[in-house]
């Protein structure tokens, strides 16, 4: 299963990751991601791997759980 | 025979059009090919922690050896494409050998506006590893810096060097408000003043003559005859689409490779085109449209490798643009269309005086585009209102601000 993580320190708010899969990834108040689940379903991988590409500041990865 | 898709340009659009090919579950064989002899490495880097020193190769890298071997993708670098022929369906390398296709992925990017002044040394461009690393060498001597050109790049380049220490730093632009072409005049001129409250001296409104080579430097001679004296100079003044290695493939090629709705070559729908060099038609705003931006290149390569995996399932590309900039302490994001003639809002973050969002509407009062610093969540907001067509008097403050409203808000 697709597990997310990000890196807080690397994070700037551009916020590709949101608008990319927004099911995943918000961002906060103060301007870093927030992620919304940890875990999604195999089916959801393709999509998440895209989310987290789409990061400039390569502060996402996804991993296998 | 299995299929093989071909990507032509090994940066950020191609290394990802790769990517996204096998996560959209394409088996066929994928080649990616670059003409630095380098792996994919990212760009936006160079102006910023690259410079400085914050930011290595390494670890801007896009796609290491191991990583293409993993996913199955041939990597090919410092060998540069001379020929597309779209009829017998082939790509030939300098070196002559031919990369047969069933998609063909143009990707090859655009290099920097040369300089009209020449380019003795001192003078540099930023757009490679190498630029990059030859111009923080010499702005670790100090300066004076003259920054031509004060778009982002030359914008970035000048607030970098005040970082690492340079004092003497002048940002010269032909235009009296930089930006004014994409951001509306007072916001563009508020952005301007960033440099000023961080050291740079700006001389806008003001061309460039010559560059020359005197005893000691250079001096970057000003219509007008101002003199300002340099140990180095960037020249950031656009960039030129690399499309002439296409120029007897028959398509059409003008400022960019001209392609339909779903980034398709016009009259070849099997080569495609992704990031700088891709001029496409842009369905929402009936006309061709190029874009250099970074997050344009990642989304359009998505959305060309789904077109390549599954052909037909998706409607025309019409992305919403998308830009960011880093200078000084300020974190720039430019959302949608942004220029002079919009209705525009403004407000003030209520709890930091560095942070502001303006936000532009159509004549019908829909969101067109929003500009914001420091202000990551209203960029956000705004980003997906432009997105759902809201109306700009329903994007409500409450949603930027927790618990509040913007400091002040002034409409013009």
């Amino acid at each position: 299963m697709p597990v997310l993580k990000a890196d807080l320190s690397l994070c700037q708010g551009y916020a590709n990751c949101v608008v990319a899969a927004d099911d995943a990834f918000d961002i906060g108040d103060d301007g870093v991601v927030v992620l919304l689940r940890a875990s999604f379903p195999e089916s959801d991988r393709a999509r998440l791997e895209a989310a987290a590409r789409s990061c400039p500041a390569a502060a996402l990865t996804v991993a296998s759980g | 025979m299995t299929r093989s898709t071909v990507i032509v340009g090994a940066s950020v659009g191609g290394v990802r059009t790769a990517q996204a090919l096998r996560s959209a579950g394409y088996e066929g064989e994928v080649t990616l090919v670059g003409d630095e002899d380098v792996v994919p490495y990212d760009r936006p880097p160079l102006s910023k922690g690259l410079l400085a020193g914050t930011a290595t190769a390494e670890s801007v890298t896009l796609l290491t050896k191991p990583e293409a071997r993993d996913l199955g993708i041939r990597l090919i670098v410092g060998r540069a494409a001379r020929r597309l022929d779209a009829g017998q369906s082939f790509v030939e390398l300098a070196d002559g050998e031919r990369l047969r296709y069933d998609d063909v992925v143009i990707a090859t990017g655009s290099r920097p506006r040369p300089s009209p002044w020449g380019k003795p040394p001192g003078v540099h461009y930023v757009r490679t590893l190498g630029d990059a690393a030859a111009l923080r060498k010499d702005l670790r001597r100090g300066g004076p810096l003259v920054v031509i050109g004060a778009g982002f790049v030359g914008a970035e380049v000048a607030a970098t060097a005040r970082q690492m220490g340079v004092t003497e730093v002048t940002l010269v632009d032909p235009v009296r408000v930089p930006m004014s072409r994409v951001i509306d005049p007072v916001t563009a001129a508020r952005l301007g003043e960033l440099h000023l409250a961080n050291g740079v001296a700006t001389r806008f409104g003001t061309r460039v003559e010559a560059i020359d080579q005197v005893a000691g430097g250079l001096a970057v001679r000003l219509a007008g005859g101002g003199v300002l004296p340099a140990a180095t100079v960037v020249v950031g003044i656009g960039a030129i689409p690399n499309d002439e290695w296409l120029a007897s493939s028959g398509l059409r090629v003008d400022g960019g490779l001209h392609c339909d709705d779903r980034c398709r070559a016009y009259g070849a729908p099997r080569v495609h085109a992704v990031g700088d060099v891709a001029r496409w038609r842009h369905q929402g705003r009936g006309t061709q449209v190029r874009s250099e931006h970074w997050t344009n290149a990642v989304e359009q390569a998505r959305y060309v490798a789904a077109d390549i995996a599954r052909p037909g399932e998706q409607g025309p590309y019409q992305p919403i643009e998308y830009a960011w900039s880093d200078q000084y302490d300020g974190k720039i994001q430019v959302t949608g269309q942004t220029g002079a003639g919009l209705h525009r809002v403004t407000a003030e973050h209520p709890d930091s005086a560095r942070s502001f969002a303006v936000l532009y509407a159509t004549q019908d009062g829909t969101l067109a585009g929003a500009v914001t610093v420091n202000w990551p969540k209203a960029a956000l907001t705004a980003r997906r209102a432009v997105a759902a067509g809201t109306p700009l008097a329903k994007v409500a403050w409450t949603c930027l601000i927790p618990g509040g409203y913007a400091r002040t808000v002034s409409a013009t």
